[in-house]
């Protein structure tokens, strides 16, 4: 058991360092948000004038929806490493040692976690800086972090599916240009269900990245609500437990295909 | 493990990928410890798939796999702690410097510490890298990324080494200093080395024993000296000074043949050809016949068969052939054939 602690943090470690050799990718993992964020915050600013929005200020609104959204975009392109792990021989390298086969799978989730928890930290921060404001407090936003840590992890154990599965990068980047933009529309992360159509409204009920945003913005109001919270975190955490039983599963067919 | 058993032993190993691709028919082979072993073979042979069982990555249909005296298939676990793999594709991990590589390698290994740190250093030191241990792997040349496999494959003193492809994509300078170090590397202490390659030169020069490998199995086996010995006699070439008129030529050719172990003589312009048992020993007779015939001789070459030869003969095509998927015996020129010492006396030498 140990040792697969061990083991887990080994690779987990790997993969951090190789991503902070990076800087490319860092800066714009970090940068893409701070566009969504100025961008959609500028756009839309006059919403929350809407009857109905029931905002204060639509930066307050927009950062649970920011964070979410670059939780899934960011996560959900995690296939594309596992795929040049098995291209470039990696994943075997590791496959002829006695490295135990749950510490490869779980250094994945764990490093994916930790990336889409500073990713978060820093989209709250720079909200701050831009003058947002949290009722909720630091238990709120934990609340929205961990959220996106379990929406990331969804979208990452799928596409490291994905990728064993098809073994192309051509269907994740399909699947994935096609999946973002409707899934973060069809939820609240920039319009308040209120003012959604009635038929987006009730597809949204089915929506993950909207149990993320219900479940956060939750937690952040001045008076949570804690049912909300209890309930789509619920459904998250067994979307993610899911997602990581299948990618366990393809990750076994992949070792019978070698 | 005892002295003596075998460390690596597989029996009747069959695989067929999806799609009815048969890789491995009936794949059998022994190698003994502390040898350099070659399996030698075309691409699709079935070389790597062999590889992918004794390595514990893929699991055959049927058959049995002893790896350094533990069983392949029911237990992966014993068989990963004894052995270590060099595959065809690099693995090495190119944004980590060598180092790095190196260093979790072996704490996968369970090797911890500065006991790690010192067998680290060793093997950077000994495939020359201490240079560019510090650098990450994206910016090592081919050889260098290749001698960094070695040096994974070696990092927790393995008994068993599998070298698949070692020098595919090396360049000659570098395939040559590899060919050095995988040298040194078959003296070393009860090294066992299993070598995957589908260069002759390669396992002529490496390996101890060779198998020849086609169709998913072993079709002949042996040092590399036996079985070129099989072939029955080296190629005797002789250049004569003056080409020989027809009726010359005949009464030559027939003289030679009195001799014991000098056969298919034959002479084209000035170039006479013969196959001896021995060659060497065949040359002094070969020369005092052409002399009483009063022929002057410009040169004489002897040429063990080469292991194409050996190739042809037990796969019924021309490695290179073989090599390039051609279908077996469409691309084979007659000529070719007509060298291929099919002698049909062929056994004990």
């Amino acid at each position: 058991m140990s040792t697969t602690l061990n083991q887990t943090w080994f690779m987990t470690q790997r993969q951090l360092t190789a991503i902070l050799r990076q800087p490319a990718y860092l800066v714009i993992t970090l940068i893409q948000p701070v566009i969504w964020l100025f961008l959609f915050g500028s756009l839309f600013r006059k919403v929350v004038e809407l009857p109905g929005f029931g905002s204060g200020s639509y930066l307050d609104y927009l950062v649970p929806g920011v964070v979410v959204m670059s939780a899934v975009s960011s996560n959900m392109w995690a296939g594309m490493g596992t795929l040049e792990e098995i291209e470039r021989g990696t994943l075997n390298r590791f496959l002829t040692t006695p490295v135990s086969r749950t510490a490869l799978m779980n250094a994945n989730v764990v490093q994916q976690g930790i990336s889409t928890a500073v990713q978060s930290a820093v989209i709250v921060l720079l909200g701050k800086l831009g003058g947002a404001d949290y009722p909720g407090g630091i238990g709120g936003l934990v609340i929205l972090v961990v959220a996106s840590i379990l929406l990331g992890t969804v979208f990452g154990a799928c596409s490291n599916a994905l990728g064993m599965l098809v073994r192309q990068r051509e269907s994740i980047i399909g699947i994935n240009t096609f999946l973002l933009l409707p899934l973060t529309f069809l939820s609240s992360a920039f319009m308040a269900p209120a003012l959604m159509p009635s038929w987006m409204r009730h597809v949204a009920d089915f929506n993950p990245v909207n149990w993320a945003l219900v479940s956060g913005r939750s937690a952040m109001a001045a008076d949570p609500r804690w049912g909300d919270v209890l309930s789509r975190g619920g459904a998250l955490l067994a979307l993610a437990v899911a997602a990581v039983w299948l990618s366990t599963r393809t990750f076994r067919a992949y070792q019978k295909s070698v | 493990m005892t002295a003596d058993a075998p460390a690596v032993q597989a029996h009747d190993l069959i695989k067929t990928y999806p799609g009815g691709v048969r890789a491995l028919d009936g794949m059998a082979l022994t190698v003994a410890p502390g040898t350099v072993f070659g399996l030698l073979g075309p691409n699709g042979a079935g070389k790597s798939t062999t590889v992918k069982i004794l390595t514990t990555l893929a699991r055959p249909d049927s058959g049995t796999a002893l790896v350094a005296g533990h069983d392949a298939l029911r237990h992966p676990d014993r068989v990963r702690r004894s052995i270590g793999v060099v595959a065809q594709r690099s693995g090495a991990d190119p944004v980590a410097t060598g180092r790095e590589n190196l260093l979790l390698q072996g704490r996968l290994y369970g090797l911890r510490g500065a006991g790690l740190a010192r067998r680290a250093d060793d093997l950077l030191a000994r495939f020359d890298l201490v240079d560019a241990a510090a650098r990450q792997v994206k910016t090592y040349s081919g050889g260098m990324q290749r001698r960094l496999d070695v040096a994974l494959g070696l990092v927790h003193r393995p008994e068993v080494l599998f070298l698949d492809e070692p020098t595919t994509g090396l360049d000659p300078e570098a395939r040559t200093a590899m060919w050095d170090e995988i040298g040194r590397l078959a003296g070393d202490e009860g090294l066992t080395i299993l070598l995957t390659t589908h260069y002759l030169e390669e396992a002529d020069r490496l390996a101890e024993r060779i198998a020849i490998v086609d169709r998913g199995r072993v079709v002949a086996e042996g040092t590399p000296d036996a079985l070129k010995g099989e072939l029955h006699g080296d190629a005797v070439q002789v250049e004569l000074r003056d080409a020989p008129d027809a009726v010359d030529g005949h009464l030559i050719a027939t003289a030679l043949g009195e001799f014991g172990g000098v056969r298919d003589v034959t002479l084209d312009g000035r170039r006479l050809s013969a196959r001896a048992e021995d060659g060497p020993a065949a040359v002094p007779h070969v020369l005092a016949t052409l002399e009483q015939q009063g022929v002057t001789v410009a040169s004489v070459t002897v040429a063990r068969p080469s292991l194409d030869d050996v190739y042809l003969r037990y796969a019924g095509r021309r490695f290179a052939d073989a090599d390039s998927g051609t279908a077996p015996g469409a691309g084979v020129p007659a000529p070719a054939q007509a060298a291929a010492p099919a002698n049909p006396s062929g056994g004990a030498r």
